[in-house]
């Protein structure tokens, strides 16, 4: 892109020095192949950002690192923000505490669903206190608002009866 | 992902969007153009026009090129010091006849696969067909509607490859509008709606992070 600058900038002065009208169609020409550029560059990088706050709704606020590991840091910085924004919007809603509105992507029909795991994640633990391990194939009968976010991390599977 | 992430729509047949990468590929497709005024120092560009490989040598006028829309577009101007735009066969009477009287039978992919999109950038150029191209497009869509909607609406679960090949791209994503919409009816009536799932980006990356163990 610099060498197309380049070349309009001195055919630019030509023309306005030397009164060679003519060369008006080829300054076009390569002001039209920069604007080109920059379009495409742009929309990349707006379909990128896009993608990033998706992955905020999906994954929520932590990323697994491989991912992190392909985000610029100007990427990150902006994820950081988004999420800030959010967050503070969410307290805004709702009374006292706020609203998680990243909760209840699906209308909840229960309170208590059943789950089965699918693969190996650990110790759980639920807010009376009981603490579940989570082994693979194993099925539990948990508090939706707790699971919510492990179901769509693909660790545990809603199972409907 | 595909409930978490909305890209930029295209700018449909009014004016392009500027983000959106559908109009991005679109504006990419090539037209016929003629030069009308001598365009010096862009010789070397065209090599295959027989010119010579010097850096000053000028396009002469009356050259015939092949110049995408974003170029045509930009060095078009209404005096047309610069540029002569050919309307393309397909959007000319041969055609647009062919299109009046039965435009389901046509292969629209294959005619440029950005049929209705390129022909609404098409009038930016005014020319005398310009009405009768608007026209022409309209009935098109119009005939062909129908049928996409009722396909769409009616091939659940199946291979639809056969009912896409013959649309160009702007039907193609009114097709799987059609498709998702049924679709997500079916899960509502098998009570699936309620079911929480892991999002399909997560699934895919599942998917991904074998292949870069492999590696």
């Amino acid at each position: 892109m610099k060498a197309l600058y380049e070349q309009n900038q001195s055919d630019v002065n030509e023309a306005k020095s030397a009164g060679r009208g003519d060369l008006i169609p080829t300054i076009k020409f390569r002001h039209c192949s920069l604007l080109r550029n920059r379009r495409c560059t742009v929309a990349y990088l707006y379909d990128r950002l896009l993608r990033i706050r998706a992955l905020r709704w999906e994954y929520g606020s932590v990323l697994p690192n491989t991912l992190r590991f392909h985000m610029s840091a100007e990427e990150m910085e902006w994820f950081n923000h988004y999420k800030k924004s959010l967050a503070t919007y969410m307290r805004s809603l709702g009374g006292d505490e706020g609203l998680d509105i990243t909760q209840d992507m699906k209308p909840p029909k229960s309170l208590y669903i059943e789950v089965r795991c699918l693969k190996d994640y650990g110790e759980f633990e639920v807010d009376d206190g009981t603490s579940v391990l989570l082994k693979k194939n194993s099925q539990h009968f948990l508090p939706r608002w707790k699971c919510e976010q492990l179901i769509r991390q693909g660790v545990l599977e809603h199972v409907l009866s | 992902m595909s409930e978490a992430y909305f890209p930029v729509e295209s700018g449909a047949l009014g004016p392009e969007n500027f983000l959106s990468l559908d109009d991005i590929l679109m504006s990419q497709e090539k037209l016929p153009v003629r030069v009308e005024t001598p365009m010096p120092r862009l010789g070397a560009f065209f090599l295959e026009r027989g010119a010579g490989a010097e850096a000053d040598y000028a396009l002469p006028q009356g050259t015939k090129l092949e110049l995408p829309l974003w170029l045509a577009k930009g060095l078009f101007d209404n005096k047309r010091r610069i540029l002569s735009v050919e309307i393309p066969k397909i959007y000319q009477e041969g055609w647009r006849t062919v299109f009046s009287a039965d435009a389901n039978v046509v292969d629209l992919h294959k005619m440029g696969p950005h049929f209705y999109g390129f022909g609404s950038q098409l009038l930016h150029f005014d020319s005398p067909e310009s009405a009768d191209i608007s026209q022409s497009l309209l009935q098109t869509f119009t005939g062909r509607f129908r049928r996409i909607m009722d396909s769409s609406q009616n091939s659940y679960n199946e291979d639809t490859s056969a009912l896409v090949a013959r649309l160009d791209e702007t039907e193609r994503g009114l097709f799987q509008t059609g498709q998702k919409g049924l679709n997500d009816f079916q899960s509502w009536e098998k009570g699936q709606a309620s079911q929480i799932t892991a999002s399909n980006l997560v699934q895919n990356y599942k998917k991904r992070k074998f292949t870069n163990m492999e590696d």
